[in-house]
């Protein structure tokens, strides 16, 4: 996902004057080359995150659009004050795209690690947060996200599905079930399919949890059962498919990254495990569950 | 009009007693800014071209809007209701209530970023005649956010900026050496000046340079005094 970013990202600058990128070291050679044919709208601030926010918000107060990219720990953790004022409280929006997603950077340890991101994110209104489950999901969300001036989170990981479902801005279903509606983010959805299979649920795939659709979640959640499994923080979108659901009968099992710092270090399938968001665990979850 | 007609404007705001020394601390440096420097148009307010003012140093912000009352950005009128539930005044600026502010601040710490990114977006789209103009205050160089973009600007040789640091030496611990020295070696070309010296501090703003980010250091009593 990170070289679909990259490549995506370059041709965008070279094609509309309006796009600007601020990056902070990482990913800095990636754009070497779109940067010294653009050096007034690609620009390295170095590793200073706050200002690199900061930056963001200046260039869209002259009517750029701006883009930000670092590990969402740095991004989104460390410049979360700069983001609240400098983007939102500004009347001014910007295209924040992360990479190191939750355990992504299991190897790194917990200080490379935020599965907090979208939660932090959703605490601000009027975010789009954009979650690809693949690398072919990438390219149209971020050209989507430049031609307006609304805040957009977008948030790649190392994690991916085995099919690009480049249209499931909605919920888009996978599988069909009379039983409970099990709705997996991004990279979840292929342990999810694994997890279920010979289950009678429906799954639903979306790459976009902000707006939630909560108009297609209303029409799959015949049973009244939802199941959401979520890459970040379990939990994060719970009030809104309870807002959605308010006025019926229903049960909500969130699955997600615990919030439990693990001090462990391994591999992403590791933390998957040790979060039950492996296959046999989801598995486990879900048939307890329902 | 002088600056002597704008403190009765600065009178009619209200119920701001704990920020009233950084209000008037402001309030010399501002006038300059409006009267002699900035090329802003209160009928134009959003000209793309204008000069950039943004006052970082949030709190206390009487002076600011007295001096933009009387350059005619908005009716005196609403300096009679600061921080009322329907007045577009309050003890921090938004942008987004006041014609003329062009960032809403208050948290210390966010201006001169906000100042970095727009002078980089008017160079970005070849309005080279704008300046950026930041005003800070010396407590407020604290914020480590500050030093990333002071570092950054005077790397880059961003020349369009200029920052203001009203020194009341209020920071909790001091800037051994002096402000202007902490701006100079990253780069910046740097001069302090006697804060209620309308000539000194014009004579300051206009010691900017090509290459260069420049700073007004704007030395004024100490708070408290």
């Amino acid at each position: 996902m990170r070289e679909a970013f990259a490549g995506t990202m370059s041709r965008l600058i070279e094609e509309d004057p309006r796009t600007a990128l601020v990056l902070a070291d990482i990913s800095a050679a990636a754009f070497e080359p779109v940067a010294l044919k653009h050096p007034d709208r690609v620009r390295n601030v170095g590793i200073r995150e706050q200002l690199m926010i900061g930056v963001a918000g200046g260039l869209a107060l002259t009517g750029l659009r701006p883009v930000a990219h670092s590990y969402a720990t740095f991004l989104i953790d460390r410049a979360y004050e700069q983001i609240k004022l400098d983007l939102a409280h500004q009347g001014v929006g910007a295209v924040l795209v992360s990479v190191g997603a939750s355990y992504d950077g299991s190897t790194a340890g917990y200080t490379h690690m935020s599965p907090m991101d979208v939660q932090l994110i959703d605490t601000l209104p009027g975010w789009t947060v954009h979650v690809p489950g693949h690398p072919g999901e990438v390219a149209p969300l971020l050209a989507a996200a430049m031609p307006h001036d609304d805040p957009v989170y977008l948030r790649l990981s190392a994690q991916v599905n085995d099919i690009a479902y480049a249209d499931a801005h909605l919920l888009r279903p996978v599988r069909h079930g009379s039983g409970a509606l099990v709705v997996a983010v991004g990279p979840m959805l292929a342990p999810v399919l694994e997890a279920t299979r010979g289950l009678d649920v429906t799954v639903a795939y979306t790459h976009t949890p902000r707006p939630f659709d909560t108009a297609g979640l209303r029409a799959l959640a015949g049973s009244g059962n939802v199941a959401l499994v979520e890459p970040y923080l379990a939990g994060t979108s719970a009030h809104v498919v309870s807002e959605a659901l308010a006025d019926r009968p229903h049960r909500l099992l969130s699955l997600g990254v615990g919030r439990v710092d693990l001090h462990a270090y391994g591999t992403p399938a590791d933390h998957a495990r040790a979060h039950g968001l492996d296959p046999a665990g989801l598995r486990t979850a879900l048939t307890t569950w329902l | 009009m002088a600056v002597i007609e704008v403190e009765p404007l600065l009178t009619r705001l209200t119920g701001d007693e704990k920020h009233a020394p950084s209000a008037y601390s402001t309030l010399d440096v501002l006038w300059v800014l409006y009267d002699r420097v900035l090329r802003v148009d209160p009928r134009h307010p959003d000209d793309p071209d204008r000069d950039r003012f943004l006052l970082s140093k949030g709190h206390g912000p009487a002076a600011y809007y007295a001096v933009l009352a009387a350059k005619g950005f908005f009716p005196p009128d609403w300096l009679d209701d600061l921080a009322g539930a329907d007045s577009p005044l309050g003890h921090h600026p938004d942008r987004l209530r006041v014609p003329g502010v062009e960032i809403s601040s208050g948290s210390l710490g966010h201006g001169l970023g906000l100042g970095v990114g727009t002078a980089l977006g008017l160079r970005a789209q070849g309005r080279l005649a704008p300046r950026v103009y930041v005003l800070l205050g010396d407590a407020e160089l604290d914020e480590g956010s500050n030093h990333e973009a002071i570092a950054y600007a005077g790397a880059t040789g961003l020349d369009t900026v200029t920052a203001l640091v009203i020194d009341n030496q209020s920071a909790s611990h001091g800037w051994p050496g002096g402000i202007a020295s902490r701006f100079a070696v990253h780069g910046w070309t740097a001069v302090t000046v006697d804060g209620r010296d309308h000539d000194a501090i014009a004579a300051g703003l206009a010691q900017a340079r090509e290459g260069a980010p420049h700073v007004v250091v704007a030395r004024v009593e100490q708070k408290g005094s």
